[in-house]
């Protein structure tokens, strides 16, 4: 790892506009990103704008992108870079605030509309859970809310389908809600429709930027696309409950 | 059932970002091209080397070994304008269909023929306006998925059926180099298959809960099986459809006389 390395971090913020501005920065061991930012930040321009709170991949606030790829900078090495040039700019998916700031907030309003857990009214209190059924949803509760998956999405970043899509992370969040045995509402429906599972055509981008390493396509997205097809796309299936007659 | 509203506006559809959020130079740098590249080579060739067998319609038997192009074997001698029809044309069109609804290979090729996207972070070069996903007309067709599983698991019963008869030699138990090719495309075949996520879903994830019978606990056993398959469907389905390819090209070659088949029993 070079003594050295140039950080060309975008600066502005949707009024005044935006350009990169290069910084050099010492390195040691074991640096990673956020550190050359708060170096940045104490050393050379305490204007510089980024959110953070653990610096331990655990809060999911540090989200930017570092050369093109959506990462936590806390959780990226500088020595990942050999060439001691590392391009920083925010998330681009969602609307910028300033510098590496993203407004993410539209993903807040998202998952509020997803109806929560809702067992039966007559269901014993507390829950008792096998560990056989709990091993399947903890994944999903793995997730930091980083938001990576969103801002990786093509359906969000590229077609910028926020009005028809929830994205990655709230399919992950009706996934835990419908595979959790104590739940009894059946989300189908509003996946299928407002929350657009439909959008979604498994390339996978998501699962490979979580830093939690939930499998989002494999363990929640196909398995919620299979659900939907089970109530709108299976005819056989279908004929099976009007004859058997249930559900 | 209708969401519930939210506590703050409903969602408007985002204006692409002002360009301070897009600068140049913020893009990726790496080779992230080489991926679709090859996948678009690979799939292509086995494309074009598929169409050409079709209808190529001969060199498929060879003794026991029968092509998994031309399997089951039809003989049906219908002609069009002259040509004969390549029975192949009624075969193929099933593996095809669960390949190309596989999720596995949905990844593959829109990466790689579509740009939808190219790879994870890369802009699509053209961002088409009529985005619809898997919502409309061809790629709805995608939620078919388990229907092409069910007649893949009735073609794979006739491939196992084509291996068994590869160690069959004039009505004694052989071993050539062949049956050992047949007997490993169809395990790959089989891997490939098992390891299906429609499968998945069907064998055992479409249950909530995992111990509330004792069905329900035979039915998660399956479902853990078929998902330690399904960790590598990526695996199975390469080293498949390169299998596929290389039974038909020995078969072929034998057929033609270019090989000879090395008999160690």
């Amino acid at each position: 790892m070079p003594d050295q390395i140039t950080l060309n971090v975008f600066r502005g913020d949707p009024e005044s506009g935006g350009e990169v501005k290069s910084y050099d920065v010492p390195t040691f061991v074991g640096m990673v990103v956020l550190d050359a930012i708060h170096s940045i930040q104490a050393h050379q321009d305490s204007s510089l704008a980024c959110r953070w709170n653990c610096k331990a991949a655990k809060c999911g606030s540090c989200s930017a992108e570092v050369d093109g790829k959506p990462k936590l900078l806390c959780k990226t090495r500088v020595d990942e870079y050999p060439s001691g040039t590392i391009n920083i700019g925010p998330m681009r998916a969602f609307p910028l605030v300033k510098d590496l700031v993203s407004d993410v907030s539209w993903n807040y309003r998202m998952s509020a509309k997803i109806p929560p857990l809702t067992p039966a009214p007559n269901a014993p209190m507390p829950f008792v859970m096998q560990q056989v059924d709990v091993d399947r949803v903890q994944e999903f509760r793995k997730c930091i809310e980083c938001f990576l998956c969103q801002d990786v999405c093509h359906v969000l970043r590229e077609h910028h389908r926020s009005d028809a899509f929830f994205g990655p992370r709230q399919m992950v969040r009706f996934a835990a809600l419908e595979m959790h045995p104590m739940d009894t509402l059946n989300r189908r429906e509003p996946l299928k429709g407002e929350a657009g599972i439909g959008f979604c055509n498994i390339t996978k981008c998501c699962t490979e930027v979580c830093p939690e390493h939930i499998h989002i396509t494999d363990n929640a997205i196909i398995p919620l696309k299979e659900r939907v097809v089970d109530d709108y796309f299976d005819p056989v299936r279908k004929l099976i409950q009007i004859f058997v007659g249930k559900k | 059932m209708a969401l519930k509203e939210a506590p703050l506006p409903a969602p408007q559809r985002t204006p692409r970002p002002p360009a301070p959020n897009r600068p140049s130079g913020m893009q990726r740098k790496d080779a992230w091209w080489i991926q679709p590249l090859l996948t678009a080579l690979v799939l292509g060739g086995f494309a074009i080397y598929a169409t050409w067998r079709t209808f190529e319609n001969a060199h498929y038997r060879f003794g026991p070994y029968l092509s998994p192009f031309y399997s089951p074997e039809i003989v049906t001698g219908w002609k069009v304008f002259g040509w004969t029809i390549s029975p192949a044309l009624f075969i193929l069109p099933f593996p095809l269909f669960f390949r190309a609804t596989c999720y596995y290979y949905r990844k593959a090729y829109y990466r790689a023929f579509f740009w939808d996207p190219p790879a994870c972070g890369v802009s699509e070069v053209a961002s088409r306006r009529g985005y619809s996903g898997e919502r409309e007309f061809p790629f709805v067709l995608q939620n078919l998925h388990r229907y092409a599983f069910y007649f893949a698991v009735i073609i794979l019963g006739i491939l196992w059926w084509d291996a068994l008869l590869a160690f069959d030699f004039h009505g004694k138990i052989g071993l050539g180099v062949g049956s050992l090719i047949f007997l490993a495309n169809v395990v790959l075949l089989s891997l490939y298959t098992f390891g299906c996520h429609a499968w998945r879903h069907l064998s055992g994830g479409c249950m909530n809960c995992f111990s509330c019978s004792g069905a329900a606990k035979t039915r998660h056993s399956l479902w853990e099986r078929v998902t330690h398959l399904n960790e590598n469907h990526a695996l199975w389905a390469w080293l498949s459809l390169f299998s596929v390819v290389l039974t038909d090209l020995y078969v072929r070659g034998l057929a033609t006389g270019a090989i000879h088949d090395i008999r160690i029993f």
